[in-house]
This record gives structure tokens, sequence and C-alpha cells, in this order.
């Protein structure tokens, strides 16, 4: 075999397992994105239902209502809220008027139906994204979320 | 005081590190000897410089000294002793601090091991390693010096992350960066040998050492990692394609792949370009891991933002290590004259494969880590790149690669016979799909990819015992013959064989844990009972117990099959005072057969708890079969071949299995 030939193989064969990577890549890059709204971005720029997304925001105050491991609760920003129900143990620092980040997607009565919720930094912390999204709604206030 | 010796002898080593990486190079390129000597005693001077500065910080979280703004901010007076050192590298300059130290000891190590290199060879290793020095230092000492005084000293710490206090991420990151800081090494004599011109077998067996034991360090920190997410999140899962965990794989991806590339370089003077390449990306990886979970980009792109000096310096020393080094190869490597021809149905080939394959998966993993990033910089857009892609992409491309491991040693080198190989391999296919057949019996609607995994699992496992049983001709005479052979086999056999049947043990504990994974979620009463994964789980209420540092509610459990006694379950919910922060402390009960695995919540405040319970079937088996890579990766580092090259290894390796003593 020639070197020449033999460069030519392995050429191939990189080409052939690259076009094998692309394809994947295209194929599940869409199902594997997931978007980030906050509830007035979702009114925006809706999201169908039955599509994955992360929802962030601040828990709304007086809106936990727990039954057993079911727990329902509103996300906002201030200016527009989502109902959210999560079945599930909710995370060390889940509280109304904190930060929350959830994943899930909305059904078909427009409640997002959680299944992570994502919370489990330290009481002062605010997670980067619904920090960003209470400073568009206008209602960013860093000293008064408690 | 202590603050400012470790502020002074930071600043001199980074000047130690300026004049080790310039002087020398500069030598070798003239031929003056003295210049070229001078970068052993300056690699001396440095470790032992960035050793006291390690020490000072490391004086001042024992001590507690609060005046120091890094040990206020991630120290407390009340925290064990374990936690208060384990606290000089749980933060960002700490750690950057401890990844200096390893830099230097690495150097250092060369530079007193490696009395068989060339001259110009040692020289230029040594100031290559002596720049990535001087980056690192710079980066310290201008944008998150450790050593920052605080005044007025605050009476107390805010204290360290509860999440981090505990003896699995204690030794996470020292050993994560052992493997990260061993490539540096690898990427120098890369870099070295385009300055030289030269590759050369030998160069290959100075390089394999180094990358098998970055790659043994690596595969133990990721699995420490892992387990660590998997007892102390609470979240039952122990690997979630976050951007985090994606920085350390990707480096370990790349390290696979030159450990195999340099075989090639060594044995058939093949492969050269392709293995100094893997070496720059390899680095080049460890490089981006590191400052991408330091920087907290990968969180968020105004994380970025909000410290410029810090996110600059990092882009332009990532530009121009990776740009810098790419560039002198693209000069340089059409240099190198390739050695042996082989066909592509050989063992070179095989080994090609593996690096196709590995270096296509690094790829899609890369894109899917900085996808987010830069459709945020660019339109603004939040999104988050989620496992479904991650396993779209990564699976079908490990599929191909477990089939080939079973068949690669198998084949000659040159030019193998694949027909004589499937031959050989045959009883592996017959017990893979024996396994599959039953599985398939049992339960008919099991999932397609439990079927594959499993069927891959024994087909690794048993033609990676064939391979080795056919090396020492098991069965073929007598016993005493093969108990011979066995013995005079070079260790790196062995090592291969033990690494391969470590891969398939995780393959087995990935895909049964995911596969037949059962679990019970909801609100139970005290001496309530619950079936699960064939336990009878008895909830035995909850009561309020205090730590050291915290206090918490914590659960009893009874698991019971009915027919023994039964094991007790006690997982916590801690509340930890300083800083203030609630965390989940799950009961394990880890057995070879599957873990009993249980987390307590809040009261319902009518005396019931929300609890989780799972049963994952042979989930241990993932890090078992890391600690069995590692094993077999230790091994072939013994091999005597590697060790005249260069005697340092034992010392490494003793030096490693004193570490996972500690851990353990």
């Amino acid at each position: 075999m020639t070197r020449k030939k033999r460069r030519l193989y392995f050429v191939l064969a990189g080409m052939g397992i690259l076009a094998i990577a692309t394809a994947l890549v295209l194929t599940s890059f869409e199902d594997g994105l997931v978007f980030f709204r906050s509830p007035s971005d979702l009114v925006e720029k809706p999201i169908p239902s039955g599509r994955n997304f992360r929802l962030g925001g601040l828990v709304e105050e007086g809106s936990v209502e727990k039954n057993g491991v079911l727990t329902r609760f509103r996300v906002t920003d201030l200016n527009m809220a989502v109902p959210v129900t999560f079945e599930g143990l909710l995370p060390d620092l889940f509280r109304e008027g904190q930060g929350v980040v959830t994943e899930g997607a909305l059904n078909e009565d427009g409640i997002f139906v959680a299944t992570n919720v994502l919370a489990k930094h330290d009481e002062n912390y605010m997670p980067p994204e619904v920090a960003e999204a209470l400073k568009k709604s206008g209602q960013w206030n860093p000293e008064g979320s408690d | 005081m202590v603050a400012e010796i470790g502020q002074f002898v930071l600043i001199l080593a980074l000047v130690t590190a300026f004049f080790q990486g310039t002087l020398p190079l500069v030598g070798a390129a003239r031929g003056n000897q003295p210049m070229m000597r001078f970068a052993s005693n300056a690699a001396f001077v440095q470790f032992a410089a960035v050793t006291g500065a390690f020490i000072c910080l490391t004086v001042g979280y024992v001590t507690s000294d609060f005046s120091i703004l890094n040990v206020a901010n991630n120290s407390h007076s009340l925290k064990p002793m374990l936690y208060k050192i384990s606290g000089v590298w749980g933060n960002h300059e700490g750690s950057l601090l401890l990844w200096s130290l390893m830099l230097a000891f690495f150097g250092f190590a060369v530079a007193l091991f490696g009395r068989n290199l060339p001259d110009s060879l040692k020289a230029r290793v040594l100031s290559i390693q002596g720049l990535i020095g001087v980056g690192f230092l710079m980066f310290i000492l201008f944008t998150s010096n450790p050593f920052e005084r605080l005044d007025p000293a605050p009476l107390d710490g805010s204290g360290l992350n509860p999440l981090l206090q505990d003896p699995g991420l204690a030794f996470h990151p020292p050993f994560l960066y052992l493997g990260y800081v061993g490539l540096s090494i690898t990427f120098s004599f890369a870099i070295a040998a385009l300055i030289e011109g030269k590759v050369d077998p030998a160069w290959a067996r100075w390089v394999r050492p180094w990358t098998l034991a970055a790659w043994g360090f690596l595969t133990i920190g990721i699995a420490l990692g892992s387990w660590w997410a998997y007892y102390e999140l609470g979240w039952g899962g122990w690997w979630f394609w976050d951007p985090v965990e994606n920085a350390s794989f990707m480096p370990w991806l790349a390290a696979t792949a030159l450990l195999h590339s340099a075989i090639v370089v060594e044995k058939r003077d093949a492969l050269k370009n392709w293995t100094i390449l893997l070496a720059i990306i390899a680095f080049s990886l460890s490089l981006l891991g590191t400052f991408l979970v330091r920087s907290g980009v990968l969180n968020s792109v105004h994380a970025f933002a909000s410290d410029p000096a810090r996110g600059v310096f990092i882009l332009m020393f990532l530009i121009v290590v990776v740009g810098g080094s790419l560039l002198l190869y693209g000069i340089r490597a059409p240099m190198m004259k390739g050695g042996g021809l082989f066909a592509p149905i050989s063992r070179e080939g095989a080994l090609v494969l593996n690096n196709l394959l590995l270096s296509t998966a690094t790829a899609t993993i890369l894109l899917g880590t900085l996808y987010p990033i830069f459709l945020d910089a660019f339109t603004g857009d939040k999104v988050s790149v989620g496992p479904p892609y991650f396993e779209a992409t990564f699976l079908p491309l490990a599929i191909p690669l477990i089939i080939a491991m079973a068949f690669g040693p198998f084949l000659a080198w040159k030019r193998g016979d694949l027909a004589g190989v499937l031959s050989r391999l045959k009883f592996a296919l017959l017990l893979a799909l024996l396994l599959v057949g039953f599985i398939w019996w049992q339960q008919t609607d099991t999932p397609i990819m439990a079927l594959v995994g499993m069927g891959l699992f024994a087909w690794l496992l048993v033609g990676s015992l064939l391979e080795w049983a056919e090396r020492i001709k098991l069965f073929r005479g007598s016993l005493s013959s093969s108990w011979r052979r066995m013995k005079q086999l070079p260790r790196s056999a062995h090592g291969m064989t033990v690494a391969h049947i470590g891969v398939a043990l995780v393959v087995l504990g990935v895909t049964a844990s995911e596969t037949w994974q059962t679990e019970h979620l909801g609100v139970m009463r005290p001496g309530e009972i619950v079936s699960v994964g064939g336990y009878d789980f008895r909830f035995d209420g909850a009561e309020a117990v205090a730590g050291p540092n915290y206090e918490a509610v914590r659960g009893t459990f009874l698991a019971s099959t009915g027919t023994e006694k039964g094991v007790y379950l006690y997982p916590e919910q801690r509340r930890y005072t300083d800083p203030p922060m609630e965390t989940t402390e799950a009961a394990i009960r880890p057995m070879l057969s599957a873990d009993l695995y249980a987390v307590v919540g809040e009261a319902d405040g009518k005396g019931g708890h929300a609890v989780r319970i799972y049963h994952k079937p042979f989930i241990s088996w993932i890090w078992i079969g890391a600690f069995v890579m590692f094993l077999g990766g230790g091994l072939s580092l013994s091999d005597r071949r590697l060790r005249m090259g260069a005697p340092r290894r034992a010392r490494q390796q003793a030096a490693a299995s004193d570490l996972s003593r500690a851990k353990g």
C-alpha cells in the first residue's frame, strides 16, 4: 500500500465519521436546546406547549400550595406570572420571594409542568438569568429580595 | 505577615518562571550549555517559591487569619480542620495557586528525573513549562490575588459553601488538576519537539507515561466528582452533562486518544504529527476547562463582564497558547516525516479509528458546551444545551468505539486479519448475544439501548479476557507455562486489559442503573411501608439532631427484603449556620447488585414527610469501573520499558496510591 493510498483511506474514514457526527449534531440540536424565558418573555416570544424550556423568576409571595409531594406555585417577574406545578422534593432553598429556575414544558391549559426546579444556591444568590429578567421588567431591586 | 511573605515569594516565582521560560530557549537555539542548564535550576527555584506561597495561604487558612480577604470570604473558625485545608483550593484564587503549584512541581520532576534527556530537548521542555507558569502566575498576581488584605479584619469568616464540605469534593479538584497539569508536560514536550523538528520513538516513550499519569488522575478526578454529585446533591443522578462536567470530560477524551496514538509513535514511528496535535489539543482543552469553570463564563456571560480584567486575561492567554501553538504546528509539522506504513485493517488502523471517534466525540461535546456562550454573545438569547443533545451525539460514537476496543488488541501491527480476529472473538460475540437474548426473554419491552449496552458490556469484558488469555496461551498448554507467560507479559499489556475491563464495568453500571432504576416519591408517615425494587422500606419517622456546624432533621428507614434483618438508612436535611444554607444528605447503602438511596424532605405538617427512595441496580459499578481503569493506567505506568526511560514514574505512582488511600 502506498503512502498516498493509505492517506486517502484515512481521510475518507475521517470524513465519514465527521459526516455522521454532523448528522447527529443537526438532528439532536433542536431537541437538546433549552431556551430560557421569563414570564414576560413568554408573552413576547411564546413557546408551544410540550416543548421543553426553562422558566425563571421569583416564586410569587403567597402562591405556594403544597399537597403531599405536589407543589403549585407561580413564577413571576413582577409584571407577569406563570402558574407552575412540580411533583418531587423541592430544593433546599426554595422559598417564596426567592429566585428560581424551573425546567419543564407548558401543558394544554397554560400551566408549566416542571420536571426540575433549580434553586440550589445560597440565600443571597440570584440566578443571573433571573436578575436579567427582573432588570428587563423594571423590577430589579437588589436589596429587596429577602 | 504571612500574606506579605506569600505575596513576595509569588512575585519571586513569577520572575523565576519568566527567566526559565526565556533563557534556556535562547540557549538551546545557540547551543549554549550554561543557559540550557539554567532551566533545571530555575525549575527548582520556581517550585520552591510557589510551594512557599501555597504554604503561606494554607497557614492563613489553618490559623483562620481573617485579615486575608480570601480566608475571610471562604473560611470560618468553627469549620473542621480538613475543610479549612480543602478551603484553600475551594475558591477561585486558591485553586489557581494549586494549579501553579502542580505546574511547578511537574517542571521540577522533569528537571530532577530527566537526566537522560538530550540537553536541548530538556531545556526547551522546561522553558515551555516556565512560560505556562508565567501565564498562570501573572493571572494570579494581577487579577486573582489570594493574599489581598482586608482592613478591618472581620471577627469571623463567612464560611465555605456546605456543599463543598465533603471529603469527595475535598480531593476532587486536586486530582483533576493533577490530570490537567500532567497534560501540560505532554504539551511542553510537543512544543519542544516542534521547535527541535524531531519526533522519534524515544520522544514517545517520554510522552506516554506523562499522558498515562495525567489520564489516570483525570479518571479518578472525574469519578470523584460524579460520585460527589450522586450522594451530595440528592437528585440521584451522577452525570448531568453540565458544562462544568463537560469541561473535565473533554480533556479526558483527548488524553485517552493521545494515550493510544502515542503507542503508534512509539512502536511504529507513525502518526507523529497527529500525536503532537493531540497533545496540543488535550492541554488546550484543560486550559479551557479550568478557565471556563473558574471564570464563571459558563453560568452566565455576564459574570464575564462583571470582572472584565479576568475575562480579558483569560481570553488573551487562551489565544496566545492555543493560537501560538497551532501556528507553530502549522509551520513545523510538515517537516516531520511519517514512518511505518500500515494497512487500514491493522493495529494502527484500529488505533486511528479510536482516535477519530474520540476526537469527534470531543468536538461534539465542545460544540454543545460553548454554543450557549456564543448564542448569548451574538443574539442575547439564553439557552442551555441539555442532556438529550449530548446523549444523542455521544452514544452513537461510543458504540463503535467499544466494539472496536475488543477488536483492536487482537489485530497485528502493519497488517491484520479481520476474519481471523472474528473467529477468535466468536466466544465473546456468543456470550454477548446470549446475555442480550436472556434479558429480552425476561423482559420483552426492554429499551433497545439497554440491550445494546448490556451486549457491549459482555462483548468488551469477554473480548478483553480472551485477548489476555490468548497472550498467555491459557488452556493451550500447561497451566505452569501460562503462568510463566503471564509473568513475562509486559505490565503495559496487563494494564491495557485491566483498563478495558474497567470501561466494560462502567458500561454495565451506566446501562443497568439507567434502565432498571425504580423509585418512590411521596409523603410517608411513621410506620408506613413502601416496596421499591424488591425491598420493603419502612419509614420510622424523623427527628432533630445537631452536628458540629449545622442542625438537621434526620429520617430513619429500615430496608429489608423480608428474608434478612435489613439495613437502616439515615438521610438528613441539614441547615448550616455559616453560611446559612440547607443541604440534602442522601442515605445510600451501596451494594454490588444495587444501591438503596433515600432522601428525606420537609414535613407536611400532618406528621408525614416528603421522601424519595431509589433502587439503582449496579450503579456502584460505574465508580468501581473508573477505579479499575485507573488501576490499569497505573499498571501500564509501572512497565519496566517505560520506567527505564525515566525512573521518576515509580515514585509518582506511589504518590498516586498514597493519595487514593488518603481519600478512602
